[in-house]
């Protein structure tokens, strides 16, 4: 250990707050050189110097202002057990940000738009399928149906006009 | 400061109590000013009650409350407005008129006139010569005594920064008060012979 090394642990040293091996090696440095032997002395002896700095005491109304302004803080507002913490909030506000964005963007998303459209087309088939729309005696038999004006045709000399059949159809 | 953080408020004057006169006289001997300091420590008790609800166990309540103490004394320096109170080595204690501090060399023996100054003028003195950062490490190692691990947190460096930063100041100081120191080692050696 040279000097420089032992400057940067000489405060630590002297503190009684050195590890061993570098109290050792300090120790065993001071025994051989007189300049760090003479600093680590002069700084002990600063320490003892140093405690002569007067100690002040706080002026005697300064418990009073301190409670004075204590009291004179604004008490909490209703809505701050809701944000207790500024940090809290945000946090809590990018969460919702990101679960919102997962939900628009999710497969599982997808699949259900597809899911609904394939039921629909399906419940489309089954409608148009269904006997009662393709059973031609309900549709000319409708009340509302025998007041429109019949057509004749060449086979059986009546028919509902193209319209109510494209309607049944 | 859990029970403060629980609503407690005869614990914040507990608080109070202890803590008032530390952080005065560390505060004082930041920023030179006794009327200054104690409104600085005011404003630290305040946001310390101001932010009791968001208090965290994470690191000891000295480290929060210096490192609060530390923040607001630095920015106050460095706002100037305690300029008129910078001081040099050279200039005479409070309370003297126009006699300069000589501060005799080191190899100098210290003479009579010396040692009839005032000693902890010097002393004080001396130490706000210091750079700000440096002026807080030596305060809170050798005033409050605290570890160099919860220095390093009050001041935001690393331990082996701090350890350099430490040096550096009582380098300084043994220098600057060399006149002390030797007067000091001088007497112990005196007492030493004559035990």
């Amino acid at each position: 250990m040279n000097c420089n090394d032992v400057s940067k642990g000489l405060v630590a040293y002297l503190d009684r707050r050195a590890n061993s091996a570098d109290r050792q090696e300090i120790e065993r440095h001071l025994t051989t050189c007189a300049d760090c032997r003479t600093r680590a002395e002069q700084f002990r002896a600063l320490w003892g110097v140093m405690d002569e700095m007067p100690v002040i005491e706080p002026s005697f109304g300064f418990d009073v202002r301190m409670r004075q302004r204590v009291a004179a803080e604004p008490a909490r507002k209703w809505f701050e057990w809701i944000v207790p913490q500024p940090r809290l909030a945000l946090s809590a506000a990018l969460l919702a940000v990101v679960a919102v964005w997962m939900v628009k963007t999710s497969p599982v998303n997808t699949h259900f738009e597809a899911t609904t459209a394939s039921a629909q087309q399906e419940d489309f088939n089954a409608i148009k399928n269904l006997d009662v729309l393709e059973n031609y005696d309900v549709v000319t038999t409708m009340d509302a149906l025998s007041e429109l004006a019949p057509v004749a045709t060449p086979d059986n000399g009546m028919k509902i006009q193209d319209t109510h059949n494209a309607t049944a159809e | 400061m859990l029970d403060v953080k629980a609503g407690d408020d005869s614990s914040f004057n507990s608080l109070l109590q202890k803590y008032r006169s530390p952080l005065v006289n560390f505060l004082y001997r930041m920023v030179r000013d006794t009327a200054t300091a104690e409104d600085l420590a005011q404003e630290v008790f305040l946001r310390v009650y101001r932010a009791r609800k968001q208090y965290t166990p994470s690191a000891k309540f000295t480290t929060w409350l210096f490192r609060i103490a530390t923040n607001l004394a630095l920015n106050s320096v460095r706002d100037g407005r305690y300029q008129k109170l910078s001081i040099s080595l050279d200039a005479a204690p409070d309370g003297e008129d126009s006699v300069p501090l000589e501060l005799p060399a080191r190899e100098l023996r210290i003479d009579q006139k010396m040692i009839e100054r005032d000693r902890t003028e010097l002393i004080r003195k001396a130490v706000w010569a210091l750079p700000e950062k440096q002026r807080a490490a030596v305060l809170l190692h050798k005033y409050e005594e605290m570890d160099y691990a919860e220095i390093a947190k009050v001041l935001e460096c690393s331990e082996s920064a701090l350890k350099s930063l430490l040096f550096r100041a009582y380098e300084t100081l043994r220098v600057q008060l060399a006149p002390l120191v030797g007067e000091s080692i001088a007497r112990e050696a005196g007492e030493g012979r004559a035990s």
